[in-house]
């Protein structure tokens, strides 16, 4: 079953066109990067799938409609919308009291067992925590609720690299089973890539690329070209180009790998290599269409 | 790896899993607890004004037994009446507190979620917005009666007990303090004024929270300004002042309508329950009131941080 199903999802605000017709199925099991620069859409396709705004179009989110109960999608589906939305005032006590009181799928030994491996003190309020340790907090909050749907916005903007690693760290060892279904935007892109099954690039509301990883791995190339190779290499078609050192490096899709060695060294680009490739392209086609 | 997950589950087993959830009142429950949690102020400024209001008494008590003597001399309504004021005017000016209390807790209750972003963390969790805005209602409908009740009580006590003190050891009889303000009939008058004073405010705090939810800042003015602007200008074009009488009634209106007060004195009301239940004032109230919260609901459902 899809957790989650979307047909022509469209939002505007305004005049601005934020979701243009997007088609969207995320499988469950599935850990999906969204990725787009800001103002793509991101945070309004994941705002729509967690039943916080209306759309127009057709989406089933864990067989429900969001916009129709979300209060009951909330029962299978968590969320940290970014690092600061816990209620400053609030002890970390009277949280853990809050959340397993509202909470059916909430387990109170598994919440404190998380934050005995952080120096978060059950006395303390939200206010007094720095912004690792609430992220830390609400991440313990997050994995002790046995959810089927995780979806996280932005969740380490604004940490240190220790807090980063060991967020994505302890989501797969501690939280991830295969069962489970996570959606995450960033962008520190780098830091996620390991963590990924899916990924899709979203740019002014459609969705230019979408891909498993290992369709990610397979598909796309890097060369970094010698140069008396250049002109044969680019008669390939790459999708992109840049310049490193006064190299030419080279980006292929569907490329044969022996084919490219002859041109150069050859290598698996990251994805933020081919988010670079893919968006500046985009932003090529509308200066094209603008012309 | 052992998780429910891996056994298909519907909405309906989910349910029977955890029975626990079941019970619809758990997320209400939990909801006006972190109400409580959230605003202190709502025991802890009737709570400093009682203290403000025992102070203010243990000043005026010096010379206490002199006048009291003097005071028995007159006849005995007008003694009483005497004997009555002070816990009268400690229990306003609490009823008082109360109410301003209420009305900034509504101005606040939808808009500070917003402004702190943490309306996204309570809307991660399933609670509805219903649920939510029947939580805030209970704050001042019942919450803030209740604490005031309390600490009206409490205050009045310490009043009875100190009173009598300094009157055994000035070798005159409390009785006259007893007799005068009965606490456990007072007591009654009181929790009934309290629960009428609460419904006929009821749609002044929906109010409250309809601006608390809707406006992006200045909740306050949003709330007061355009019924200041209705009077005014209905003074100057009509050169009438129907919009702010009924502004007034209904501030003030519960009073003549939940008791009948006796020609000399504003003490030792009789309870006219009858007359106030039948009275469309406070049903028009309640129904406005209702609408008001149906419409925050609705509202909270669309607003995300600002």
């Amino acid at each position: 079953m899809a957790c989650i199903e979307a047909r022509r999802l469209r939002k505007t605000f305004g005049t601005t066109i934020a979701l243009d017709g997007v088609d969207l199925r995320v499988e469950e099991g599935r850990i999906l990067g969204l990725i787009g620069p800001n103002g793509a859409g991101k945070t309004t396709a994941l705002n729509a799938i967690l039943g916080l705004i209306p759309f127009q179009g057709e989406m089933k989110v864990l067989g429900r409609d969001p916009w129709g109960a979300r209060d009951q999608l909330m029962r299978d589906v968590s969320f940290i919308a970014d690092v600061a939305v816990l209620p400053r005032w609030i002890r970390v006590s009277r949280l853990l009291d809050y959340v397993g009181g509202v909470h059916p799928r909430f387990d109170r030994a598994k919440a404190e067992g998380f934050l005995a491996k952080t120096t978060i003190k059950r006395a303390s309020k939200v206010r007094e925590l720095s912004k690792g340790m609430v992220a830390q907090l609400h991440l313990a909050l997050v994995m002790a609720i046995d959810a089927k749907l995780l979806v996280l916005d932005e969740p380490t903007l604004g940490l240190d690299i220790l807090y980063r690693k060991q967020f994505y760290d302890s989501l797969l060892n501690d939280y991830f089973d295969g069962t489970r279904t996570i959606i995450v935007t960033t962008h520190q892109v780098e830091e996620v890539q390991d963590v990924l099954t899916d990924l899709m690039f979203i740019d002014r509301g459609r969705i230019v690329l979408e891909c498993s990883m290992e369709e990610f791995e397979s598909r796309y190339l890097e060369v970094m070209v010698n140069p008396e190779h250049v002109v044969a290499a680019r008669a390939l078609k790459p999708i992109h180009e840049r310049a490193v050192f006064g190299r030419s490096v080279l980006l292929f899709d569907h490329a044969d790998h022996e084919q490219l060695a002859a041109f150069g060294e050859v290598r698996r680009p990251s994805i933020a290599d081919l988010f670079v490739a893919v968006m500046g392209n985009q932003a090529g086609h509308k200066q094209g269409a603008a012309k | 790896m052992n998780n429910p997950s891996s056994v298909p589950e519907s909405p309906i087993d989910s349910h029977a899993i955890v029975p626990a959830s079941a019970s619809p009142t758990r997320p209400f429950y939990w909801s006006v607890r972190r109400e409580l949690w959230e605003n202190r102020s709502i025991c802890i400024a009737p709570l400093i004004v009682g203290v403000v209001v025992l102070f203010g008494f243990l000043v005026s008590t010096i010379g206490l037994p002199e006048r009291r003597r003097a005071v028995l001399l007159l006849d005995p309504a007008k003694a009483r009446v005497a004997i009555e004021m002070p816990y009268n005017v400690a229990a306003i000016m609490l009823i008082f507190t109360a109410f301003i209390v209420g009305v900034f807790y509504c101005l606040d209750a939808l808009h500070g979620e917003r402004r702190d972003r943490s309306i996204l963390f309570w809307k991660s969790l399933p609670v509805s917005d219903l649920t939510t805005l029947l939580s805030k209602a209970t704050i001042p409908l019942v919450a803030l009666p209740l604490v005031t009740f309390a600490i009206i009580v409490s205050t009045q006590l310490v009043m009875l007990f100190w009173t009598s003190v300094l009157l055994i050891t000035h070798g005159m009889s409390p009785g006259s303090t007893w007799t005068n303000f009965n606490l456990f009939q007072q007591s009654l008058i009181l929790l009934y004024g309290l629960v009428a004073i609460a419904l006929w405010h009821a749609p002044i705090y929906g109010w409250a929270l309809l601006v608390s939810g809707w406006a992006r800042r200045a909740t306050f003015l949003w709330a007061v300004v355009p019924f200041l602007a209705i009077g005014f200008f209905e003074k100057i074009t009509f050169g009438t002042s129907h919009f702010g009488s009924m502004l007034k009634h209904r501030l003030m209106g519960f009073a003549p309508e939940a008791f009948a007060f006796n020609m000399h004195s504003i003490d030792s009301p009789q309870l006219t329950p009858v007359r106030y239940l039948s009275t469309p004032g406070l049903w028009l109230g309640l129904m406005f009131a209702t609408v008001f919260v149906v419409a925050a609901v609705r509202l909270r459902r669309y607003r995300g941080p600002l």
